[in-house]
């Protein structure tokens, strides 16, 4: 079901936390909510939960609008960080709650709760209790509870942050794996870019409250509307380098790059350079020296003090012969580097 | 775990002749009780039954018999219990999870009552009950003792509704259920070990609740077992020490009883409610 957010606000007292938020989710897509903590996206979550009430705007599920409907009445499933299991409950009471609040018969609960079992592969687990679960199998609980009852949207608020590194991968493409059999419409909130990138279609940034740019993962790697969005994703994350643009493309430290080409006379801006794109051989040569190195395995990065002043990022498959305190003259992808006003827009 | 044994026992010695008097009080609690000895000598120089005669009847023509007794203090006990109990729950689940005004008034207010000596009340209460027309009746002392006892359930309650997620709860409504149904099924089972304790903390506290019923219920005869006790030492045409303790143990056993079986849960109160 298509999802729409119509200028949607949320005050706390007199702070606007959410002010005028508009984002529509098509059916059966996953879209993320990215952002740092404090920038409204679990607000906005809890919101279309009807968990929190919504001062303004509208929430639309298909024709519907759900702004002033109670969460009871809203058809959502919502998985949350801690899972909140009733751990008073069986694994299986536990997704057939939803269904028991309904007076649906005890066959029918029983059924539902093996088929959506099987679809998250717990079939093994119905009668334990929750505190008997592992972290992963507690979220796929969560996850069966809240698909159980054919929600119009699901709601997941960074259900992965409570697992350890290896459980949060298989854990990611078991999310998307289910959404996808399922084809429900899905938000993802979370503060982790790999997760949005990995798991959704695509991405809605945020930042105190607005949305700055809503596309897919590639295109929001690729075409970054700010520098905001530009040093949020990306891991190892962007560099920047001040420069001035006149003829020629002068860095603050001196080294040139060439000729400023579309940007010529646009004066003082900055550079970001995203580390896979600074390297020997990529474009023109900048000489710095090598300040920090970290060994990834198949990877290494590199930390380059360039000569005259700023830092750059750089990721080489491992072997390179490259250490720490190397002198190196690297060159800069100038075609994939992205330019900011000192304000932050993107030239 | 050798050594250790050899450094406690000079600790556990101490203790024992500290606690030695209590002991041996405690010891001639019972022993007294069933035989009788010379006037000036602790050393027993019979076996008696007697001083357990209240079981069979008044001891005093016309007084109160010990059964009646035993059964006036477990309905106030009981119904003192179920009333706190009751009224805690509910009172403190609005007080953890409700925006209502004047909440935080009211939670100041439970925390002064909490500590104000409450007996100061009394002549207050005197008045109270007097105008309502309660006074010397057992349900005008439950009703005090009630009022007494809530800061305390209510505070206590509210500490385990407190340490229940609040995300359990917003998965429960937005599963489908209503407010109440949430609270029954799903906040409810996980306070359930403070619902316990405070059941039989405030029956505990009936039981053995003395000055209320004294003071609130005089009548012409004792009505529960802690002002029975009272009247027979007072009472010197009957002045009998041995019927004292007997009757005493009598007063004691089902508290004793309570904390033997009971013990796991009333440690929960102090736990403060812990999860699943």
């Amino acid at each position: 079901m298509q999802l729409v957010l119509d200028g949607f606000t949320k005050r706390f007292g007199d702070t606007a936390v959410v002010d005028g938020l508009d984002l529509t989710v098509a059916d059966g897509e996953m879209i993320a909510l990215l952002g740092p903590s404090g920038c409204g996206k679990s607000t906005t979550l809890f919101a279309i939960a009807g968990l929190h009430r919504v001062d303004g705007g509208r929430i639309l599920f298909g024709d519907r609008d759900v702004a002033n409907v109670s969460a009871q009445a809203r058809n959502v499933g919502i998985v949350f960080q801690n899972y909140a299991l009733y751990p008073h409950m069986t694994v299986a009471q536990n997704i057939g709650f939803p269904l028991r609040v309904r007076r649906e018969s005890t066959k029918e609960i029983d059924r539902k709760v093996r088929a959506m079992a099987a679809l998250v592969r717990i079939d093994e687990l119905l009668d334990r209790r929750p505190v008997q679960l592992s972290g992963g199998q507690q979220q796929r609980v969560a996850l069966a509870r809240a698909l159980v009852r054919e929600p119009d949207v699901l709601l997941l608020d960074e259900p992965l942050a409570n697992l350890d590194a290896k459980l949060r991968m298989d854990m990611r493409s078991e999310i998307r794996r289910v959404q996808l059999e399922t084809g429900i419409t899905a938000i993802l909130v979370t503060h982790d870019q790999v997760e949005a990138m990995s798991m959704c279609d695509r991405i809605a940034l945020m930042k105190s409250g607005r949305i700055v740019q809503v596309s897919g993962p590639a295109a929001m790697y690729d075409d970054p509307a700010d520098r905001y969005v530009a040093s949020f994703l990306g891991n190892p994350s962007i560099a920047f380098l001040n420069a001035a643009a006149g003829e020629e493309m002068r860095l603050a430290g001196g080294q040139s790059l060439g000729p400023a080409g579309r940007l010529a006379g646009k004066g003082a801006l900055e550079l970001g350079v995203r580390p896979e794109h600074f390297g020997p051989g990529k474009g023109p040569k900048l000489t710095g020296k090598v300040v920090m190195m970290e060994t990834h395995g198949r990877e290494d990065l590199f930390e380059i003090e360039i000569a005259g002043g700023g830092q750059l990022r750089s990721i080489l498959p491992a072997g390179s012969g490259t250490r720490l305190g190397d002198a190196v003259e690297w060159g800069v992808a100038v075609d994939r580097i992205f330019a900011f006003s000192l304000d932050g827009a993107r030239i | 775990m050798q050594t250790r044994h050899s450094r406690s026992w000079p600790m556990i010695a101490a203790l024992a002749a500290l606690s030695a008097p209590l002991v041996i009080m405690y010891v001639y609690q019972v022993v007294d009780t069933v035989t009788t000895s010379a006037p000036g000598s602790i050393i027993p120089n019979g076996i008696t039954l007697q001083h357990w005669r209240f079981l069979f009847g008044p001891i005093t023509t016309g007084g109160p018999s010990i059964w009646t007794l035993a059964g006036n203090t477990l309905v106030f006990a009981s119904v003192t219990a179920l009333l706190v109990t009751a009224v805690s729950l509910t009172a403190a689940y609005a007080l953890s999870r409700l925006q209502m005004p004047g909440r935080g008034l009211f939670l100041g207010g439970l925390i002064v009552l909490h500590a104000f000596p409450t007996l100061t009340l009394i002549v207050a209460v005197f008045l109270i009950l007097q105008y309502m027309g309660l006074y010397d009746t057992m349900t005008g002392v439950i009703l005090v003792k009630v009022a007494f006892e809530l800061p305390f359930g209510i505070w206590i309650m509210k500490g385990f509704y407190d340490s229940v997620p609040w995300e359990i709860e917003m998965a429960g409504v937005t599963d489908g259920a209503s407010r109440f149904t949430v609270w029954r099924l799903l906040v409810l089972p996980l306070v359930q070990p403070g619902l316990a304790a405070l059941l039989i903390f405030s029956f505990l506290s009936g039981w053995s609740e003395f000055i209320l019923p004294l003071v609130l219920a005089p009548a012409n005869a004792p009505q529960v077992l802690a002002t029975y006790l009272a009247s027979i030492i007072a009472d010197d045409r009957v002045a009998d020490y041995s019927l004292f303790k007997a009757v005493s143990i009598f007063y004691a056993l089902p508290v004793l009883a309570i904390y033997v079986i009971f013990q796991n849960k009333l440690m929960n109160i102090y736990g403060g409610g812990t999860k699943g």
